[in-house]
């Protein structure tokens, strides 16, 4: 088991005003799943994903990852968490400006506790498996949205993650560059990769393989994907 | 990460550039200083190594203990005479003195054939030599008989017999001071400028011959003692008092009615060393200031910065930066801006020091060019340190950032 969620709850607390975000939920995943968490807007589905990939802690409730329980980890421990097990890939890229492809992809390992002795070689590697290995020295601001959420990618996969999270990858992309990064994401999920995808659109959660629907803070539905979508780019996947 | 650091400040060349001003001129001040401050100490003390520091001088007219002579302020005061400086020679009035050298002088024109320069006239002793030092290029020195007996020799300092004389002999040759006309006995070998006094640019002859035919007066414009011995200057100074408040009618033991000053070298070096290490301190209280305006600047360059680059310190956050990985990569950026500004205020400040060197040597002083390795290593290590106490509470600022609301920061 890769994740197991019971009774999750997040309140804020701003001025003596609580606000329940989420009010208990409860689900697990799986290692090689693709999960899509999708809901409106306020529905609490960025909380979730925060607090699975150890960047904000629950309120109350139970969170274990691979087995160990980390609602207790200090906040250090969980910045290791975060670079060891999980890769992000944000709406809007967030590549560091002035800086070179290559040396993007290779930011994780600057915080990482293993030594990388072929820290170029590898992360060559994650970016030709993102079909970016032409692409090595350019810089940041000479290449398009849809390759700089491919660099985003490759730059997710440089620690071998145990999770992907990918909170509305599409959503800054047009829809031709969209369909790149999801076939991307369902590539590495059928190599082993698990994903877990957020989004508000239906279009996009139908590529995982599960839906998890949620509503005010609570999941309202937990599916799986009959029709799945498959994401077909020609160019890209070898 | 101290790659980082450093492209990171050359996005922002000029807005780091203008950031580093303050350190540049601080660390610059802290190079001057020392190179200053050790130059002036050296050219002190060697002035007054060559002149020799066992002597005391005295001086016509009452002034305080560190303020200047009354001479200073223009007034001629007659009180002391050539017959004070002979009382003082005698071994029972002051027995330390090993010799005691009368001054007086004057300017004028010195005058050879067609040729004619305008110089100082000094009027001394035969004890020349033994008090100030200096050693005679050709020729010979004036006698005691012939200070004595009004005699009309004179000796020439290197400066003058070039400008009379250019490459030809003087030696034998009559030259005039004014409308006396003297035979040149020696002339000096070429010495510089030693203690402020330039010793080429003169005319040395006995002192009866310049007071009594050329300037008409019977008083000196200063005279010094040569002390058998350091350890016996407060005696002799205690001597020479008593010595001319006798000559001079003065009872009043208290120092306030005598109408003369007396000071040692020794104290002259003191004041002297008063008066840089002043400057120094004003020097290094200006650099202080400085770095401390510096520091302020480097603090609110960094709290822009960190503002600017939230986002950027959210997604390392979740890339696996913790708090001490987000504090150490700006520290290490304010340093980099300090330590850049203290490299290139090392490079003005000994640029500076190496000018102030050589216009010091232009005008005659023997003022050594001191390359300081302390003060190398003191002004990177100040630099580090602005870096790191101005650095370390924008650091710890964006070390404290929530990951979520900076990858949020619009």
């Amino acid at each position: 088991m890769l994740i197991k969620v019971e009774g999750l709850k997040k309140d804020y607390v701003n001025e003596e005003v609580v606000t329940k975000v989420l009010h208990g939920l409860s689900f697990s995943i799986e290692e090689g799943e693709f999960v899509s968490i999708m809901g409106p807007s306020g529905s609490g589905k960025s909380t979730l994903m925060h607090i699975l990939g150890f960047l904000d802690r629950a309120s109350h409730g139970k969170y274990e990852f691979e087995g160990r329980d980390v609602t207790s980890l200090s906040d250090d421990e969980l910045a290791a968490f975060r670079n060891e097990k999980i890769g992000f890939v944000f709406q809007s890229f967030n590549l560091l400006p002035r800086t070179s492809v290559l040396e993007n992809v290779k930011l994780p390992l600057l915080y990482s506790s293993k030594p990388h002795h072929n820290a170029t070689k590898r992360a060559q590697e994650v970016l030709e498996q993102v079909g970016l290995g032409h692409r090595l020295g350019f810089f940041t601001n000479q290449i398009s949205g849809g390759e700089k959420q491919r660099v985003a990618i490759a730059r997710a996969l440089i620690n071998n993650p145990s999770i992907i999270f990918a909170d509305e990858p599409t959503g800054n992309l047009d829809s031709k560059s969209g369909t790149q990064v999801m076939a991307i994401l369902q590539a590495l999920n059928d190599a082993g990769h698990t994903v877990i995808l957020v989004t508000h659109e239906t279009f996009t959660s139908e590529h995982a393989k599960r839906i998890i629907m949620m509503k005010d803070g609570l999941i309202v539905e937990d599916k799986k994907v009959t029709h799945r979508r498959i994401a077909k780019d020609t160019e890209l996947i070898k | 990460m101290i790659k980082g650091a450093f492209s990171a400040l050359n996005a922002s060349r000029r807005r780091s550039i203008l950031t580093m001003l303050g350190i540049i001129i601080g660390v610059a001040a802290v190079i001057i200083i020392m190179a200053i401050g050790s130059g002036a100490q050296a050219l002190i003390l060697s002035q007054f190594e060559t002149f020799g520091s066992n002597l005391i001088g005295v001086l016509p007219g009452k002034s305080e203990q560190n303020g200047p002579p009354a001479a200073v302020f223009g007034v001629t005061i007659t009180t002391l005479t050539l017959d004070d400086a002979i009382a003082l020679g005698q071994k029972n009035n002051v027995p330390h003195a090993i010799a005691v050298e009368p001054v007086s002088q004057g300017a004028g024109t010195a005058t050879w054939r067609s040729e004619s320069y305008d110089t100082t006239f000094f009027g001394t002793s035969a004890d020349y030599i033994e008090v100030e030092g200096g050693e005679l290029e050709s020729g010979r020195f004036f006698s005691a008989d012939e200070v004595d007996s009004t005699a009309r020799v004179v000796v020439l300092g290197s400066t003058v017999k070039t400008e009379l004389f250019g490459q030809s002999d003087a030696v034998g040759q009559n030259i005039r001071l004014k409308n006396t006309v003297l035979t040149v006995i020696g002339v000096m070998k070429e010495r510089g400028t030693v203690a402020f006094q330039n010793y080429d640019d003169q005319v040395i002859l006995p002192i009866t011959t310049l007071q009594k035919l050329i300037l008409g007066v019977n008083h000196l414009g200063f005279l010094r003692v040569k002390v058998d011995d350091g350890a016996n200057i407060e005696q002799t100074m205690i001597d020479v008092t008593e010595t001319l408040r006798e000559r001079h009618g003065i009872k009043d033991s208290s120092g306030l009615s005598d109408d003369f000053t007396i000071q040692s070298s020794r104290d002259a070096i003191e004041t002297l060393t008063t008066v840089t290490s002043g400057l120094s301190f004003f020097l290094a209280a200006m650099a202080a200031l400085s770095l401390l305006v510096g520091g302020i600047g480097i603090m609110n360059i960094m709290l822009i910065r960190v503002v600017e680059r939230t986002r950027e310190i959210g997604l390392r956050q979740a890339l696996g930066a913790r708090r001490f990985d987000i504090m150490s990569q700006f520290l290490t950026e304010a340093t980099a801006i300090t330590l850049s500004g203290g490299i290139i205020g090392i490079v003005i400040g000994e640029l500076m020091s190496v000018l102030i060197t050589l216009v010091a040597q232009q005008m005659g002083y023997d003022w050594p060019f001191s390359f300081s390795l302390v003060a190398i290593i003191v002004a990177v290590s100040v630099s580090v340190a602005v870096g790191l106490i101005f650095g370390l509470y924008p650091a710890a600022k964006a070390s404290k950032l929530d990951p979520i609301e900076a990858l949020r920061y619009e």
